[in-house]
């Protein structure tokens, strides 16, 4: 689905990522761990493409097709889609026709997933415009269920939700990775399962999104380099007893 | 600075047009207008079946050509005849705007060609709204209006008034005179599109004047190209109780000079006022003044004037605040800027290229929804808004 090759990326002429390599494939859901500014968040958005994160060098492949120049919407329509975590409001924009947006031109029932994340209420609100985190995360899922992407780029699903809100958004999450939890309409589950190929890069500080998705494989960005694979919930354990300097000598 | 002459008003030479001979046959039907000319008045908002209006007026260089009311309880008549009718209206014309203004007051005060006169009557809530459409044919014409619009205690009515000129007209001048009075308890929709020509120069003098309880809402939209254009209506919200609120979205391409802004004066307890402006130059110059004057308690008033400047252009924005007793309440929040290169990366990770995002960023910056438009209005603003699009990215 997505290999990233020796990925050396420069933000406000500072090096953030000094080469990067990495693999997902079809359907395997990656969870990527470290510190603040270790440069996570910065490979999303060179993922995504924006402004800014300049490739010096390196490649990304998406779907066998080298992205690593593609403008955002190309990499959009290619199936890469972004969970942000601090999106910006835009005025005027309602969420329903933000959602209608992402659709492209695909056939979608605002309503039906507006009630899926709880969000039928806020539909008639500017996109963003003033939510609180857990609607941030609901509206951002909300808009990644219109768009069904083929590689999902989480920011950080948990950060700023509280417990009850957890629950929903690790369920949708895992919803929108993995297809629908229940068999419907005759169609048995592991038909669904093999049509709904999603795969998954995932940005956790806390874990807690581990505990409502089935995560592959882990990994640990700090200062720019990955350090290791590993079981995400080991890598989780290590950082916990031990943080992050510790963890890197001991699982690379 | 030389890049302030750019600033400087367009002077008008009244010389220059013709104000007489320019009398058009009546006719029976909107429909019988050439195809061209109905193009024109339906983007200028006009329903040329008429099926959805409460009434109709027309008014096509120096001469009213159209005009009907189809609803019990709204009269709608040339502005001459309700002259004849009612005695020179002495309580109403000239009542509200100062004949001895400008030079253009003082020029439509001279010679009048036509205009509406509306009004309710005491009660009557008026379904669909009643349309106006001043339209200037030929060039050089000079055209003189003077409208009137009288709300009724508790009626209600809205109007859409459309301005606009066929699209050979190379040169013109429009003045036009509205009064309008809101009894008590009555309330008004007026809301105007303007859709003039690059080489036409534009002076409408306005003033409303609001009862108790009386409420006025101002949509104003001004997309398409025009020369000059300065005007400065004023609401004055006399009774306990008045409500007021404009809210403009103004458009200014490379050529346009507009100056355009907005005064809600607060004379009497609980009254509150609102001045919506939402501008945008892609070359043009656009200067926004709005006033609030708070001269009784308690009243409220909040101004809100937004510019985007998308590629060049000059946003004058000009916000001011008066109050004149204690325990006013007036606020402000104006800004000139441009797109948030993060609200287009945000469209754009969702599938929209450039342009798209763009522009779907501009469409919601006009909030064109928050008017509450009748949906053949809304359509044909929003065709007009894709026209406009073509030049601006």
């Amino acid at each position: 689905m997505l290999t990233i090759e020796d990925l050396y990326v420069k933000v406000g002429g500072k090096e953030i990522l000094k080469g990067i390599n990495l693999h997902i494939d079809e359907g395997e859901n990656y969870i990527l761990f470290g510190p603040n500014g270790s440069g996570k968040t910065s490979l999303l958005m060179t993922l995504m493409g924006f402004d800014g994160y300049d490739v010096v060098q390196g490649r990304i492949i998406f779907k066998g097709e080298d992205i690593t120049h593609m403008s955002p919407f190309e990499r959009a329509r290619l199936g890469i889609g972004m969970s942000f975590q601090r999106p910006p409001t835009i005025q005027g924009l309602k969420t329903r026709d933000m959602v209608r947006l992402c659709a492209g031109g695909k056939e979608v029932d605002v309503d039906q997933l507006a009630q899926e994340v709880n969000f039928t209420g806020l539909l008639e609100r500017d996109i963003n415009a003033g939510f609180s985190g857990g609607e941030i995360k609901r509206s951002e899922l909300l808009q990644l269920m219109a768009q069904r992407p083929s590689l999902v780029l989480f920011d950080e699903p948990e950060s700023g939700v509280d417990l009850e809100n957890m629950s929903l958004i690790g369920r949708i999450t895992r919803s929108i990775l993995d297809g629908p939890l229940e068999p419907r309409n005759g169609v048995s589950m592991k038909e669904l399962k093999s049509r709904h190929q999603i795969s998954g890069l995932i940005i956790t500080h806390t874990g807690y999104i581990l505990d409502y998705i089935n995560a592959d494989r882990g990994t640990v960005l700090y200062e720019g380099v990955l350090c290791c694979v590993a079981r995400p919930r080991d890598i989780l354990e290590h950082i916990s007893k031990y943080g992050y300097k510790e963890c890197v000598r001991c699982l690379s | 600075m030389s890049q302030l002459k750019k600033d400087e008003r367009k002077r008008v030479d009244l010389g220059k047009y013709s104000f007489d001979n320019g009398e058009q046959p009546g006719i029976k039907d909107l429909r019988q207008l050439s195809e061209e000319d109905r193009r024109q008045l339906t983007m200028a908002g006009m329903d040329i079946s008429e099926t959805q209006r409460s009434g109709s007026y027309l008014h096509v260089n120096h001469s009213k050509v159209h005009c009907k009311a189809t609803q019990k309880g709204v009269e709608v008549l040339d502005i001459k005849e309700a002259l004849d009718k009612y005695d020179g209206l002495p309580e109403y014309y000239w009542q509200a705007v100062d004949k001895d203004k400008d030079e253009f007051t003082r020029a439509a005060a001279e010679k009048i060609h036509g205009g509406y006169f509306i009004r309710t009557s005491k009660g009557a809530k008026i379904k669909h709204p009643v349309q106006s459409c001043l339209f200037i044919k030929g060039d050089n014409v000079g055209q003189n209006v003077h409208n009137i619009i009288i709300v009724e205690e508790d009626s209600e009515l809205q109007v859409i008034t459309g301005c606009t000129t066929s699209s050979n007209v190379v040169s013109a001048l429009h003045l036009g005179i509205s009064e309008f009075y809101i009894k008590k308890g009555g309330s008004l929709t007026f809301t105007m599109v303007h859709n003039w020509g690059r080489e036409v120069m534009v002076r409408p003098r306005t003033v409303c004047i609001v009862e108790e309880d009386g409420v006025f809402v101002n949509n104003y939209i001004m997309m398409m190209p025009v020369s000059s254009l300065q005007s400065y209506p004023a609401v004055f919200l006399n009774g306990r109780g008045a409500t007021g609120r404009f809210h403009s979205i103004l458009v200014a391409p490379e050529g346009s000079h507009i100056d355009s802004g907005n005064k809600i004066v607060l004379n009497a307890p609980d009254t509150r006022g609102e001045i919506i402006a939402r501008t945008i130059t892609t070359g043009g110059t656009i200067i926004a003044p709005a006033l609030i004057e708070g001269n009784a308690v308690p009243a409220k008033g909040h101004l809100e004037c937004k510019g985007l400047i998308l590629s060049k252009g000059i946003i004058h924005a000009i916000p001011e605040l008066k109050g004149t007793v204690s325990g006013v309440e007036l606020s402000h929040e104006a800004a000139v800027g441009k797109i948030a290169q993060q609200e287009i990366e945000y469209l754009m990770a969702r599938g929209l290229d450039e342009e798209q995002a763009t522009s779907t960023i501009v469409r919601g910056f006009m909030n064109v929804d928050i008017m509450g438009l009748p949906p053949e209005l809304k359509a044909s603003i929003d065709k007009t808004i894709e026209e406009t699009e073509k030049d601006m990215f």
